[in-house]
């Protein structure tokens, strides 16, 4: 099938295979390799990517369904020569090691943080209807769609807060 | 100029507390960082060929039997099929051990385990290869299947070079003051590595480049060459990225040889990915264990009998068996003891080493045996670790080359707050939870393989390491970029680390925590070799040579390295064991402390607080070796509440194949976890004077898990992991 899809603010013309999925269209296509495969069944979060600004795991959705939307890669976020602040802290706090699920981890915590400013609540959050604490309990429970096997959590978390502080100050 | 070292005697002095360049031991970050994070690191299956073809393996529907037919035809008409590799007798009947120098067993006619890869569809693209896969027709002939490990325990096979007595442990025991004898259970684990086994073959000019995601190349190599019947010369290993391995990538497994087989017969480049569920089911796993503990103490809690008898299991024809003793054998005194480990044979994917293989496990039942005897003798488990560190090796009478356990357990205790326990559980409740404490020891033999690699140093001041070492995420890129910016006097970002190519001088590999201290130390005496060959220019001794800042110092005199160098140097470093692990007992120490919550109502288990403390000689980058450290916490407390993997005894089929079924860790389960590292040096290690931590944080770890629950709520369960149907029943009223 032909279709367009919009990545990182770039349009991308493919024929594919309608079974194919975001993840492999990424991997495969566009050598947009970022994009990690942990599972191919929406278990680790390792393929975690931005859609419409929210995360979804692309292995789940296949690439026919996305023309119009706007995709976000890791590749989107930053460049080794210009990080993220997420990436920058991620590197700042060793938050991975084999950094297989990082792209995945990062693309989330990217959506997170913007769920959190939009008051979403989670499992652990003691008001559903307060603004969400940024507690390290609040971000491991929204973080645990994307299963690091090198166990950083302790730095994921760091990382994130780091960032998640400095943006509210910024505020 | 090359040169080798072969750890016969102490090293006297390392440069590395010479140099004063303060790069070695800082908290640097990692130089491949900024490539992982921002998605540019391109790992095995991420190669991109013209005419690349995709393949995904078949796998056999039952646990035993043979293959009568696998009928191509049934899928021929499919779009896209390119065609079914089928090779019954080249396909690798499981993987391979780590450092094995042959292929493992081939043959793949006689299935051995449910899921075992029989044959490969080749697609011209992953989508018709995979749906090939799924649908191809098999006929197969089943046999009856050894499935049920509870059944066939009874008939588990001592093995005999396993088996190390001294003393008399029937009157030792009958004698001692207080005893235990218990049974533990560990269930089989998977490594789970979050990059799935992936290979890319290449083949061209009679030579084969894989692109795979393997730990140790140039055995790799050997074993892959040997499976196909090339010679070593033929077969080349790139791996600049692995996604993870904790064992599970130490030997060749089925999807490299598929993918070079079909390769060689297409003359095409063909990508094998196993699935999520294919890692699982037929890559390795840890065995399932048995593990009988009897302890025997004085009144004063000195022991005087330790016996820690094993039973795993594994495939016919391997001879791997958990080594669950293998910390037990030197970390306590007590003068008779028993230690032997036996295999029942079962028809269940291979059993082979996964993190720590040994202390992984058998630290779970030891550090509980121990926690159990000092309730029983009435003293602190702290205090009754502290009277049995024992002066020399309890059997063979080696002293230990270096061993801070006394204090990792002083320090630990004291930091954590230990004294406030209460030793009576149950006690201390905080709303719905059972709230408790409990420590274990860590211990994890080291190890030196040997390991070559190349340095050049050029005369603009820049230098580029190479070595087939691979970084599977334990910082190998850093810390070798680090040793040599220090040994050279260059900053880092000066500093270009090569690795994951058998082209480069072959190195130990990583695993078994030994890629660090090996490889580093070869990268060490190529160093030491370079700034021989500048003193030689200078016309001064190497120890009055000071490099620093890109410039050769000595007195007050400062050159350039261009104006000394009229080209690049290079060298070979290669460190060997020698008699020093022969004369030592060489070994990482450590001590875990944790505090639990208990459900009072659900017996849920969480981790509130863990921290542990560890020694292993020179830290060679205080942030990657507490990564490492935390990794193997992790792997501890999911061990202890979780990972569980489940063996249908009515077939083989393992129940939880996926990463939604077999539990590890997540996010939320893991608290702020806190790592300490005390100063050590060990100048029998190696010149570095570093021994291995990639494996020392999971040694005890879920046993400090496993003893916080029981003085939470006074439970104590044996039968790992300890989940919450295990607890519920036996809970205190709530």
């Amino acid at each position: 099938m032909h279709i367009t899809l919009s990545i990182n603010g770039k349009d991308h013309e493919l024929d594919l295979d309608p079974r194919t999925s975001v993840l492999d269209a990424l991997r495969d296509h566009l050598d947009l390799i970022g994009t990690k495969k942990g599972c191919d069944h929406g278990q680790c979060g390792a393929c975690t990517v931005l859609v419409n600004g929210r995360r979804i795991n692309s292995c789940l959705t296949l690439a026919v369904m996305h023309e119009g939307d706007a995709i976000t890669t890791i590749e989107g976020l930053g460049t080794p020569e210009a990080l993220s602040p997420l990436q920058a802290a991620f590197v700042a706090h060793d938050g991975f090691q084999c950094g297989y699920c990082t792209p995945g981890q990062i693309c989330s915590a990217t959506g997170m943080l913007e769920e959190m400013r939009a008051g979403w609540p989670s499992h652990v959050s003691e008001d559903l209807l307060a603004a969400p604490d940024l507690s390290d309990a609040e971000i491991s429970e929204r973080m645990s769609g994307n299963l690091c096997r090198c166990s950083a959590y302790t730095n994921i978390v760091a990382a994130i807060t780091e960032v998640a502080e400095a943006r509210d100050e910024a505020v | 100029m090359d040169v080798s070292l072969k750890m016969d005697e102490p090293v006297a002095e390392s440069l590395l507390d010479t140099t004063n360049q303060n790069i070695v031991s800082q908290p640097v970050d990692r130089v491949e960082g900024p490539l992982k994070v921002s998605g540019t690191a391109r790992y095995s299956a991420e190669y991109k060929f013209p005419g690349l073809l995709h393949g995904v393996l078949v796998s056999a529907p039952m646990g035993k039997g043979r293959i009568l037919k696998i009928d191509a035809g049934s899928i021929e008409k499919l779009p896209g099929i390119v065609t079914v590799i089928t090779d019954y007798d080249t396909f690798l009947r499981n993987p391979a051990q780590g450092q094995d120098e042959e292929a493992p067993e081939q043959g793949v006619r006689d299935v051995s385990y449910f899921g075992q890869p029989v044959a490969l569809v080749v697609g011209e693209s992953f989508e018709a290869a995979r749906h090939g896969a799924q649908r191809i027709a098999l006929d197969m002939r089943p046999d009856e299947g050894r499935f049920d490990f509870a059944a066939r325990k009874h008939m588990a096979e001592p093995k005999k070079r396993s088996r190390k007595a001294q003393g008399d442990l029937d009157a030792a025991l009958a004698a001692a003051h207080a005893t235990i004898d218990a049974i533990w259970t560990t269930p089989s684990q998977t490594s789970a590595a979050m990059e799935p086994h992936a290979g890319i073959a290449v083949w061209e000019d009679n030579k084969l480049t894989l692109y795979g995601s393997y730990q140790m190349l140039a055995s790799d190599r050997l074993q892959l060459a040997d499976a196909l019947g090339l010679k070593p010369e033929q077969v080349r290993i790139v791996a600049r990225y692995v996604g993870g391995g904790f064992g599970g990538k130490l030997g060749i497994s089925a999807e490299s040889v598929a993918a070079a087989v079909a390769a060689m017969r297409l003359n095409r480049p063909v990508r094998v990915v196993m699935t999520r569920q294919q890692v699982t089911e037929a890559t390795v796993r840890r065995s399932n264990t048995e593990q009988r503990i009897r302890l025997g103490a004085d009144a004063e809690g000195r022991l005087t009998a330790v016996a820690h008898e094993t039973i795993t299991a594994n495939l016919d024809r391997s001879s791997f068996s958990e080594p669950a003793s293998a910390s037990t054998q030197f970390l306590y005194g007590g003068q008779a003891r028993l230690f032997l480990n036996s295999i029942v044979r079962m028809d269940q994917l291979l059993s082979a080493s996964m993190r720590a293989p040994g202390e992984a496990v058998g630290m779970l039942a030891l550090e509980c045996a121990m926690d159990e005897l000092a309730e029983t003798l009435g003293m602190d488990p702290v205090a009754l670790r502290l009277r049995n560190i024992p002066a020399r090796h309890p059997m063979d009478g080696l002293p230990f080359s270096s061993r801070s356990l006394a204090e990792c357990l002083e320090i630990g205790a004291r930091d954590f707050g230990w004294s406030d326990r209460d030793p009576r559980p149950a006690q201390r409740r905080e709303g719905d939870w059972w709230i408790g404490v409990g420590m274990a020891a860590a211990a994890r033999s080291n190890m030196l393989i040997k390991s070559s690699a190349r340095v050049m140093l050029a005369p603009d001041g820049t230098a580029v390491v190479e070595t087939d070492l691979t970084d599977i995420g334990t910082g190998s890129y850093t810390i070798l970029a680090q040793i040599t910016a220090e040994l050279l006097g260059l900053p880092v970002s000066s500093v270009e680390v090569r690795l994951g190519d058998t082209d480069f001088p072959p190195s130990s590999g990583s695993g078994g925590s030994f890629g660090a201290a090996s490889a580093g130390s070869s990268v060490y005496l190529a160093c030491e070799s370079l700034r021989q060959e500048i003193a030689e220019k200078l016309g001064i001794a190497p120890k009055d040579l000071v490099l620093t800042e890109g410039m050769a110092r000595h007195g007050n005199v400062s050159r350039p390295l261009h104006e000394i160098l009229s080209g690049p140097l290079t060298a070979i470093g290669t460190i060997e064991p020698g008699e020093m692990e022969e004369k030592f007992v060489q070994a990482g120490f450590g001590a875990h402390f944790c505090e639990v919550g208990v459900n009072a109502h659900s017996g849920e288990v969480r981790v509130r607080r863990m921290e542990s403390t560890f020694a292993a000689g020179r830290i060679l980058n205080e942030k990657t070796a507490t990564s490492q450290c935390l990794g193997g916490m992790v792997f501890g407390i999911g061990a202890a509440l979780t990972e569980d993997l489940m063996h249908d005894p009515r077939n083989g089929a393992i129940v939880n194949h996926d990463l939604a079924e077999y539990h590890v860790p997540v996010n939320a389960d893991i608290p702020a976890l806190k790592v300490r590292f005390l100063e050590e040096r060990d100048e029998k290690a190696n010149p570095l004077f570093a021994k291995g931590i990639g494996e020392l944080g999971i040694s005890g770890a879920g046993a400090a898990v496993a003893n916080a629950i029981y003085n939470a709520c006074g439970v104590r369960v044996r039968d790992y992991p300890i989940t919450l149907d295990k607890l519920i029943e036996k809970l205190p009223p709530a």
